[in-house]
Parts: C-alpha cells; sequence; structure tokens
C-alpha cells in the first residue's frame, strides 16, 4: 500500500536523460517552472505541453508510472481548482445554489489545474531519472558559492541525501512492523479516527525507536571512517559537464526564449479565444 | 493435511521495470504436528513464502488451502487465521511496543477480543514457554538482552495460541548459546504442544538436530522436499544454490573417500561420534 507512491522515487532505466549531469537537470526543473508560471497563453501552453511530452519521451519512463504519482497530490489539485472555481470574483456565468461560477474563477481554476499538474510531472521526472546521490551531488556543487556567505553547503547536502536514503529504508520498515502487528491480529484499517490512531502506536514506536538505532549506527560508521565535514573532502566521481550536458543547456535555453517569444509576439498569432 | 500450497505464484510490482518473480509453482502439504525446515539463500523467497501462509501477502496465482478450507475464499476469515498461524517475523524483537514485558505479550490475546482473565492466563503461560521468569513482568522490553527480547517477541506470538508456529531465522544476530536455548525452546514446543513448526533458516547446521523434513528453495521455486538425511546426501546440489551440508555430512563423506567405512547419512554431532566409535571398535 505504502510503495503505491511513486513521487520522489527514482525509476531505473538507462536513457538520455539518466545520463545528463544533474546540475542540467537541477537548473531544467528550475527553468521548466519558471516557464510555466511566465504567461498564461494558449500557445505557450502548447509549447510547455509539447516540451513536456518529449521530456517524458526520451526519460523512458512509462506514462503509467508517471501518472501514479498525480494520484496522490488529486485532492490537492480538486482543491485548488474548485476554490478557484467559485470564489474569483468578476463576470457571473452562472449560480449553482449560493455559489456563483465567473468567468475569471473557472480561468484560473483551469489554468492552475494545468500548471500544478504541470509542476509535479516536471518536477516528479527529474526524480525518476536522477538518483538520490547526485541530485545532492549536483545540489551542492550548484549551492557551492553560497559558502562565502558561511552556508554550510556540504553538510546541507549530506543531510538531505541521508534523509533521501533513508525514506526507502523507513518505508520497508514499516511495512514490516506493519504485517509484523498484523500477524499479532493488530487492526489498522477499522474503526473511528480514535482507535485508529490510538492503533498507530504499535507501529510508531517500533519505527522510531528503529529509525533512532538505524541514525545511531551510521553515525558510528560515518566517524569510523573519519568523517569529519566538508572541509578539504574530495569526491570519487566529480561532476564534468560533458557536451550531452552542452546540447540540452542549448535545448533548453531555446525553449525558454521560445516561451517568452510566443509570449511578447502571442498578440500576432491566430486570434484564439481563450481568455473567454 | 493443515497447509497445502497449490500452483502458487507470487510477482512482486508487475508490470513495472521492478517486476520480480518471487515464488514460481509453489506446491507442497504440511501435515499437523510435523516440523519443517524451510532453507534457501538470501533472496530466494522463504520470507515471501511464509508470510502467504498467515495471508499478509496475497499469491498472485494459485491457491493455500488452511484445514481444507481455502484461504482465499471471500468470506473467510483472514483475522482468525492470522491467530492460528503465528508467524514471528525476522529481528521479531523490533515490533515490541510496549511499556511492560507484560504488556507486550497481552497485545495478541487482547486483539482477539478475549476476556482479560484469559488474556492474562495466555501471556502468563506464554511467557513461561519461552523461560521468561515472573521477575521481568514489569521490566520496560527495552530494557532486556538480545536474547530476552527476541522471546519475549515469541511469547507474543505464542500468547495468541497458534496452531502452527512459523519462525523466521529465529537464531539471527544470536551468540550460540542463545542459538540453542531458542532453538531447543521450540523443540520443546513442538513436543509438549504438538504445534506444527516450520523453521525458516539459511542454516543446515540449525536444523539437523531437530526437524523431520527440509523444504530447500531456489530463485524461487521449491527444489527439494525431503528428510534430512536425502537433502544432506546431495550435499553437492546443494552447493550449486549456495547453500552446505552439516559439517558432519563432509567430514564423514571424507573418512569415506579415504577408505574408512562409516554410514554418510549421519545427520548430527552426536549420531557422527557414535557411528565413528561403533567403526573403531570393529
Amino acid at each position: 500500500m505504502i510503495r503505491d507512491i511513486t513521487i520522489g522515487q527514482y525509476y531505473p532505466v538507462d536513457s538520455v536523460l539518466h545520463r545528463l549531469d544533474p546540475r542540467v537537470k537541477l537548473n531544467a526543473t528550475l527553468l521548466f517552472i519558471i516557464s510555466i508560471f511566465l504567461y498564461e497563453t494558449f500557445y505557450g501552453y502548447i509549447a510547455v505541453t509539447i516540451f513536456l511530452a518529449s521530456i517524458i519521451m526520451l526519460s523512458k519512463v512509462p506514462l503509467k508510472f508517471i501518472l501514479k504519482g498525480l494520484k496522490a497530490i488529486i485532492i490537492i489539485l480538486l482543491f485548488t481548482s474548485i476554490f478557484n472555481l467559485f470564489l474569483s470574483k468578476g463576470d457571473i456565468l452562472f449560480h449553482i445554489g449560493f455559489l456563483k461560477v465567473t468567468k475569471q474563477g473557472l480561468h484560473s481554476a483551469l489554468f492552475m489545474g494545468i500548471r500544478l499538474t504541470f509542476l509535479i510531472l516536471g518536477s516528479s521526472l527529474m526524480t525518476f531519472t536522477t538518483t538520490p546521490n547526485q541530485l545532492t551531488d549536483g545540489l551542492e556543487r550548484l549551492l557551492w558559492p553560497l559558502r562565502r556567505i558561511k552556508v554550510p553547503v556540504h553538510e546541507i547536502a549530506m543531510m538531505m541525501s541521508i534523509a533521501l536514503r533513508f525514506i526507502p529504508i523507513l518505508l520497508e520498515e514499516t511495512d514490516k512492523i506493519m504485517k509484523a502487528q498484523m500477524a499479532r491480529g493488530a487492526d489498522f484499517e477499522s474503526g473511528g479516527v480514535i482507535k485508529r490512531a490510538k492503533g498507530l502506536v504499535p507501529l510508531l514506536v517500533p519505527l522510531f525507536v528503529s529509525a533512532f538505532r538505524r541514525a545511531n549506527d551510521l553515525a558510528m560508521a560515518m566517524e569510523a571512517r573519519c568523517y569529519r565535514g566538508g572541509e578539504g573532502r574530495t569526491k570519487m566521481k566529480p561532476l564534468h559537464y560533458g557536451r550531452r550536458d552542452m546540447i540540452a543547456y542549448i535545448i533548453l535555453l531555446v525553449y525558454f526564449a521560445g516561451v517568452i517569444a510566443i509570449g511578447i509576439y502571442e498578440k500576432y498569432l491566430p486570434y484564439f479565444n481563450f481568455k473567454l | 493435511m493443515q497447509i497445502v500450497f497449490d500452483h502458487v505464484d507470487y510477482v512482486y510490482s508487475g508490470g513495472t521495470s521492478f517486476e520480480k518473480h518471487a515464488l514460481r509453482d509453489i506446491n507442497f502439504k504440511i501435515d499437523k504436528g510435523e516440523f519443517v525446515g524451510l532453507i534457501g539463500h538470501t533472496g530466494s523467497g522463504k520470507s515471501t513464502l511464509i508470510q502467504h501462509m498467515n495471508g499478509l501477502i496475497k499469491a498472485t496465482g494459485g491457491k493455500i488451502y488452511y484445514n481444507g478450507e481455502d484461504i482465499y475464499e471471500k468470506n473467510y476469515d483472514m483475522r482468525s487465521l492470522r491467530s492460528k498461524v503465528g508467524l514471528v517475523f525476522q529481528y521479531p524483537e523490533h515490533q515490541l511496543f510496549e511499556t511492560t514485558v507484560y504488556k507486550d505479550v497481552n497485545f495478541g490475546p487482547k486483539n482477539l477480543g478475549l476476556d482479560k482473565l484469559e488474556a492474562d492466563l495466555r501471556t502468563y503461560e506464554a511467557l513461561k514457554m519461552v523461560g521468561i521468569g515472573e521477575e521481568l513482568l514489569d521490566a520496560s522490553p527495552f530494557e532486556l538482552s538480545g536474547g530476552q527480547k527476541r522471546r519475549v517477541a515469541i511469547a507474543g506470538i505464542l500468547a495468541m495460541r497458534p496452531e502452527v508456529l512459523i519462525l523466521d531465522e529465529p537464531t539471527a544476530g544470536l551468540d550460540p548459546k542463545g542459538r540453542d536455548d531458542i532453538l531447543d525452546q521450540i523443540a520443546k514446543l513442538h513436543k509438549e504442544s504438538k504445534l506444527t513448526i516450520i523453521l525458516v533458516t539459511h542454516s543446515m547446521e540449525d536444523v539437523a538436530n531437530y526437524v523431520d523434513r527440509i523444504l530447500v528453495m531456489n530463485n524461487g521455486a521449491l527444489v527439494m522436499d525431503q528428510d534430512p538425511r536425502n537433502v544432506f546426501a546431495r550435499y553437492k546440489e546443494l552447493e550449486e544454490i549456495h547453500l552446505a551440508a552439516p559439517q558432519v555430512t563432509y567430514v564423514m563423506n571424507a573418512l569415506r573417500e579415504k577408505g574408512f567405512p562409516v554410514n554418510t547419512e549421519v545427520t548430527t554431532v552426536t549420531e557422527a561420534k557414535n557411528e565413528i566409535i561403533k567403526r573403531l571398535k570393529i
């Protein structure tokens, strides 16, 4: 049941995207998110959709697997859309009871829905194609300049990679303890809120105990290998930009410039009554 | 026949690149009161197999019967199955959570909906069975030694009075003395309470002294199902799947090769000792 959450997972296949430098992917995700929120134009969204679709195809991650990740946030998505739909001021289209739907509301509900979906799809593509270790490596390098203003970049990156590494371990552990307690007749599914919350004690106590034990073991193992922070630390596999990464940056810039150009020159394109 | 596996298949995460065929066409029957060893290399599917026995994992193909009833039948009572087939997981001490030993062991019987008196009775009984003295009843389970914790965890399952007891690597991480203690206690349970016992392990040494039947798994399939003598005789095949017969089997085979006419079918150190003494006196 817990395994169904695909968001943030790594999907191990071999594709161009998987082989890209993590820094490219981090920057690309950032640019992509900016490009979604930059303009509200029909043509702009066609460009974004085409870009996203081709990236999904390049990633070789099955579409079914990617869409499964959306299931986890569908509630947030509906919530945002419904709020936008009913609570926006503007020209009234029709009433449902005391709720009124406005042109502007419909418009922003639609756009918010699409934006959030694209946002999740875009950023989960990054985690699908990048291992947690690569991700934190990339982040560390990108944030390196911040060390000048005394930001402990290495420590933050290390904490992040440990936290990410522990997610699957703790999920597995949860699964195991849950099963062990179910074998002792525990029931995690039925009953009211209070009974269910109480029912979680046999799961949470062992989980916390094991998390602390693991943290302790890890700290000990790191110290035994003379870990003492980032000062003077070198990497076994330092990040290097290759030809592939340069091409990726060029494509990315062309895409970004394209979206901006569409935003600016939209009025010259054939009119499409999308703004209602 | 208490437990029947009929062409059981299990596939993890079907349809994605994580797909793994964990069990392939498993067939066997276990009778009431048997003491069975389930052996296989790490990742051979032992743990997956035993979780099918109390319905924690649902097979993707095939059928499982408990006391003649199909456990995947619509109205089958899974919770009562779980109380009858007690499953002790690997490192069971990691599931302890209560403030006292007594309360922790009491968790299982309480979940069965028994009245307080009956639940208490079973708790005391189970703790006695595993050899935890009354002075430890009010201790925190987290203060106990490793071996004690494990015995308390096993008592937590026994307190439900199961008909079948499955133990997944009950000796992992214990010292030799702790190992023998646990195994002796399990053998005692089998003898005195007439429990059906399934002992999962990757060490032949562990089971050689105790079980009367061994199931060997490799790569999700059941490759051997015989008594220990016959399984150990196939020690060359065992080695191919990264297992080994007990050391006495190797000693006896080596002696025989050197022209010392001993019976190679002995399974325990004591039997081997007697056999050698017998031959020396000729």
